[in-house]
């Protein structure tokens, strides 16, 4: 069970003036129950490459396998794999529209044409699991914090249970707590319910926590992928597109220049923090 | 989808129609709608339409791209073609229970199709090589007179500029609010009317409420920046008829006199 890409092309309105490669023969594959990061600085495509993993942008060249089914093939069933592979777009508290926060929810589900039970089953579940109060169901999303606008619409693409989740830049725009609260949220959802997640963002601490590898874009090509441990040791050429490494990384590197021999494999603040003990302590 | 509707955007290639000044063109486009309903002969096509296309061409704006403009408004066409084509008295043809084909209503028909064409590709060129700001800063210049007998001439070019401005916003917002709700199964395709119509809800109602905040924000970014109307405010680059303006403006009395001169014959 997989997500295979293979060589996959996108020109935007090609043939005239705003003609724009923004994906150049993309070969990826993403195993079942992987949490997976992605990152590049903006403009790179990663917007662009996760919006044809649910088919809403057809590719220019190249194909797309999902579960070892082509899904350009004639007689693939699309709404199916929008419901497989749930996708949270950028700012998605946008696109909230109904009159309560349950009803909200309830739209993915109810167009997947379950019967009612069943739909405020999921929907009462989804907003459950990013954490709304009860008490917050019958209110405007319209008149909820920007945090909690998020999960709602977050809660909007779980009730439709996917298989694979992919969030794009969940966190944009959040003050630190909310961040925290949603990656970890994210990051329960990918140990408890098995999904498999791909976590669009732009900041590497965000991801060096919690994904087991890291793919990294630029200018339309895929330019590393591998643990985010392999990935951060080329911090150099992370810089020279346009990123960073964690700032663990630098100091890391920065204590073996002068001497201590700690290991620079570090990527979290923890992982650092027991490393410096460690290396203290002999 | 919604991105193949090319009328009113600006396509940005360096020819000597984009340098022009965009008062020439909104005269010259005004003078050419205008000349496209003047002419009673044949002749008055042909050279509208060799006028028109040695136009298209020095404006290196790609024709394929500018007939693609002509696709959202087929109905408008259809409409007048069929209206011209039964109304029209004349010697009948083609009779069948109250539906009469005249020869007349067919050559009307042809012809007010092809003068409608010439009309929005003219139109629609002016719009491909003029930006909205340098478009509105045109029509305010012309407009100036208006002032004395009290017409806001610039709180209309302001409105325009903004309108113009948020038409590609808001295209984009469509289309991003469209594959989100399309991520969560919605269907904008298939179904009859009613079902069609409602599903148009859950685009309309975070479209209005996006539409709103971007109005929001603008004016509060205005006012920031003391913006208080049209009173004493200068321009950072002033409207300045040069050369090859006044040159354009003869090739425009040029064709003008083509056209007076083919009317005579
Ligand atoms: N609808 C569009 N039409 C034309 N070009 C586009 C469109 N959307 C994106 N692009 C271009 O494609 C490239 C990739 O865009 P994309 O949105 O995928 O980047 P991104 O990595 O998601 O950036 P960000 O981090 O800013 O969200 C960019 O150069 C962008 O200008
Ligand atoms: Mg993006």
């Amino acid at each position: 069970m997989s997500i295979i890409v293979d060589k996959l092309n996108y020109i935007y309105s090609p043939g005239t003036a705003y003609q724009k490669h923004a994906l150049k023969d993309i070969n990826l594959e993403i195993l079942d129950g992987e949490f997976i990061g992605l990152i590049g600085h903006t403009g790179s495509g990663k917007s662009t490459f996760i919006q044809h993993l649910n088919g809403l942008i057809k590719a220019t060249s190249g194909g797309i396998y999902y579960n070892g089914e082509n899904i350009y093939d004639a007689g693939f069933n699309m709404k199916s794999l929008r419901s497989k592979v749930g996708l949270v777009f950028q700012y998605p508290e946008h696109q909230l529209f109904e009159t309560t926060v349950f009803k909200d929810v309830c739209f993915g589900p109810r167009n997947q044409g379950l019967d009612e039970l069943q739909v405020e089953l999921r929907a009462y579940e989804a907003l459950k699991m990013v954490g709304i109060d009860n008490d917050l169901l019958d209110a405007s999303p319209f008149e909820l914090s920007g945090g909690q606008k998020r999960r709602v619409a977050i809660a909007g693409v779980l009730a439709m249970k996917p298989e694979v989740l992919i969030l794009d830049e969940p966190t944009a725009g959040l003050d630190p707590k909310g961040r925290d609260e949603i990656l970890e949220q994210i990051a329960k959802l990918h140990t408890e319910s098995k999904l498999t997640i791909i976590l669009v963002s732009h900041s590497m601490e965000d991801v060096a926590k919690y994904v087991d590898r890291l793919i990294v874009m630029n200018r339309g090509e895929i330019a590393f992928n591998d643990t985010p441990r392999e990935v951060f040791g080329h911090y150099k050429e992370l810089e020279r597109i346009g990123l960073a490494a964690p700032q663990v990384t630098y100091v890391m590197n920065e204590l073996r220049k002068r001497g201590i021999p700690v290991s620079i494999k570090a990527t979290t603040v923890e992982e650092a923090k027991q490393e410096i003990l460690r290396v203290m302590k002999q | 989808m919604i991105r193949d509707i090319t009328i009113g955007q600006y396509y940005p290639v360096d020819s000597l129609l984009h340098k022009l000044d965009p008062r020439v063109k909104l005269i010259g486009t005004i003078l050419y709608i205008f000349s496209l309903f003047a002419f009673s002969n044949y002749y008055g096509y042909i050279v509208a339409a060799v006028f028109l296309f040695s136009i298209i061409k020095l404006s290196k704006v790609p024709l394929k791209f500018i007939l693609r403009g002509l696709k959202a408004v087929v109905v408008l066409f259809v409409f007048t073609a069929t209206f011209n084509l039964f109304l029209t008295p004349g010697t009948t043809i083609f009779e069948y229970g109250f539906i009469k084909i005249t020869i007349e209503g067919i050559i009307t028909a042809v012809l007010m199709t092809i003068r409608l064409t010439f009309l929005i590709l003219g139109s629609s060129l002016m719009t491909f090589t003029t930006t909205p700001n340098n478009l509105t800063d045109g029509l305010e210049s012309l407009l100036n007179p208006l002032k004395k007998i009290k017409v806001p001439v610039h709180e209309i070019s302001m409105m325009m500029s903004i309108a113009l401005r948020f038409i590609p916003i808001l295209m984009e917002e469509t289309d991003k609010i469209m594959k989100a709700q399309m991520a969560r199964g919605a269907d904008f395709e298939t179904g009859g009317l009613v079902k069609r119509a409602k599903s148009l809800i859950p685009l309309l109602v975070p479209l209005f409420v996006s539409a709103f905040r971007r109005a929001n924000d603008l004016a509060m970014a205005m006012e920031a920046r003391c913006y208080r109307g049209g009173e004493g405010r200068t321009k950072m680059k002033p409207l300045k008829y040069t050369r090859r303006d006044i040159l354009a403006f003869l090739v425009l009395m040029l064709y003008i006199a083509a056209l007076v001169v083919i009317n005579r014959l």
